[in-house]
């Protein structure tokens, strides 16, 4: 399957993740997941509030619909409406994130953007990941740093993770990562390969993702992202 | 009536070494950026800084002026990761309390209200309990008996803050889309210097509207008029972010030449005139 053909079944796992978000705010971090959240508003969860990036909650046209300034991100996010897509990493099995510092934290060996708001999200409100290169540098047995916390250290709820190998949720023995569905032409053993720690749901018969509708399509190709530019992640 | 305009380097004389300075801004924008080249050709040392990080701290990281870093990230926003910054982790030139942005935010709220702490979940089960050993829990005293996080009171010997428009008395007009947490950089420091792309009439900044004019003369000490004074970050609505300066200012991290030679030119000069 072609990179652009994986995205968009990226593209709809992303969007599936707020299926039932109703009207909350998604915080979709990266291309991919903001388009996700951008169609799925605009066909099966009309309801969903998104920001500009800058200041405000703007709907499908663009048109301000509300104040949205960091003062009120942190209302919202400790208020628990929000649904937040970060990117990692590090994760491990219980879904611990690191987006802080690889190595020692006192003198790491690759500083990275730090914690930000990912300690306060995980136990607020609901998390989801979006991984697009799958691999066992960024799926490890421990994490270097814990900054968004898994199911084991009191996460709010976990939602899902995407990754261009297939989708995952935390329902395996004890709130570990399970995989939900893989994408077309991907196989259970290149997850386990790439992936650092053993896998739920690998055995037996595994769904695969769905491609989008014949209407979503036309909303991404003639609108969303007419250029295809949504593939650049995943190469 | 009080005439708080002075220039950017006796703005930056009246600081001590050691003394904790918070800047306002957040990540590439609105950062006080010539207040901190100020600071950064001063010879202070020793600080302490909390920021919602940006060149701000690569800056003053690269001059070695900060001790310890309190900070809930660092970036440029369109380029993700600080060089600067990176390079003074990397070398362990740092010592540094790393919150939960949240966090920051309820530390310098918990200053500026004079409270020890402000209780919250934020950071809860991660590894900023961890490396931050002097964070201590507390558990509510109502039936719900919850276990939280005491942030402690973030207190500030100075601020920086820089805003689109002010008077010489020190009230002033945010223009852009967001204010970030400047009010409460003011408001938890002790000394507050504001710098400003134009110092107006108090009728000319009455004109934006009270929504505009959240950082008033009863929280700044100092007012700087500096046009350009967020450097090349975002100062909408007066400039956007130049982003081929901020290149630049990035690329620096790797070339020593390079370096010097932005460092001649954004720091060492001492382009001013009195008030």
């Amino acid at each position: 399957m072609s990179l652009l053909a994986r995205a968009d079944h990226c593209l709809i796992a992303l969007a599936e993740l707020f299926a039932d978000a109703g009207e909350i705010m998604v915080s979709p971090m990266g291309p991919l997941p903001a388009l996700a959240a951008r169609l799925a508003r605009r066909t099966f969860a009309p309801d969903l509030l998104l920001t500009d990036g800058v200041a405000a909650l703007v709907d499908d046209d663009g048109v301000v619909e509300g104040q949205m300034t960091y003062s009120r991100v942190f209302d919202t996010l400790w208020n628990g409406r929000r649904h937040v897509v970060m990117g990692a990493s590090q994760l491990d099995r219980f879904g611990n994130q690191n987006i802080s510092a690889l190595g020692p934290h006192e003198r790491p060996t690759a500083q990275l953007i730090g914690a930000r708001g990912a300690p306060g999200n995980t136990v607020c409100h609901r998390t989801s990941y979006w991984v697009p290169r799958h691999s066992p540098r960024v799926f490890v047995p421990a994490v270097d740093f814990v900054c968004g916390v898994g199911t084991n250290r009191g996460a709010k709820g976990l939602g899902g993770l995407v990754t261009h190998l297939g989708t995952f949720d935390w329902g395996g023995p004890g709130g570990t990562m399970r995989l939900t569905a893989l994408h077309p032409g991907v196989t259970v053993d290149e997850v386990i390969a790439a992936t650092g720690f053993p896998v739920a749901g690998v055995e037996g018969e595994v769904p695969t993702t769905r491609a989008p509708t014949a209407a979503e399509q036309a909303l991404i190709d003639g609108l969303l992202d007419p250029k295809g530019r949504r593939a650049a992640e995943l190469g | 009536m009080s005439d708080k305009r002075s220039t950017l380097d006796e703005a930056v004389a009246e600081l001590k070494d050691g003394m904790t300075l918070g800047i306002g801004g957040w990540g590439s924008r609105r950062k006080p950026m010539a207040l901190v080249a100020a600071l950064a050709r001063s010879p202070l040392r020793d600080l302490t800084v909390v920021s919602y990080g940006g060149p701000d701290v690569g800056l003053l990281c690269a001059m070695g002026k900060i001790r310890k870093l309190v900070f809930g990230f660092v970036s440029l926003d369109s380029i993700p990761l600080e060089p600067h910054f990176r390079k003074a982790r990397e070398a362990g030139a740092l010592e540094v309390m790393e919150l939960d942005e949240g966090m920051l935010q309820l530390g310098l709220r918990a200053a500026a209200w004079r409270l020890p702490f402000l209780p919250t979940r934020a950071g809860l089960g991660s590894d900023i309990l961890r490396v931050n050993p002097q964070l201590r829990l507390v558990r509510s005293p109502y039936d719900d008996g919850e276990e939280l996080v005491a942030m402690p009171a973030l207190h500030l010997d100075v601020a920086f803050v820089h805003v689109n428009r002010a008077d010489a008395r020190g009230n002033t007009a945010l223009l852009g889309p967001d204010p970030f947490f400047d009010e409460w950089f003011c408001l938890a420091a002790k000394r507050r210097v504001v710098s400003c792309e134009r110092i107006v009439s108090t009728a000319e900044l009455a004109a934006h509207g009270p929504h505009s004019q959240i950082i008033h003369r009863g929280m700044v000490d100092r007012v700087v008029e500096a046009p350009g004074g967020a450097g090349f970050t975002d100062c909408s609505p007066d400039y956007p972010r130049d982003e081929a300066a901020q290149r630049a200012y990035a690329a620096t991290a790797k070339d020593p030449g390079a370096w010097q030679a932005w460092r001649a030119a954004h720091i060492d000069r001492t382009v001013e005139a009195s008030p």
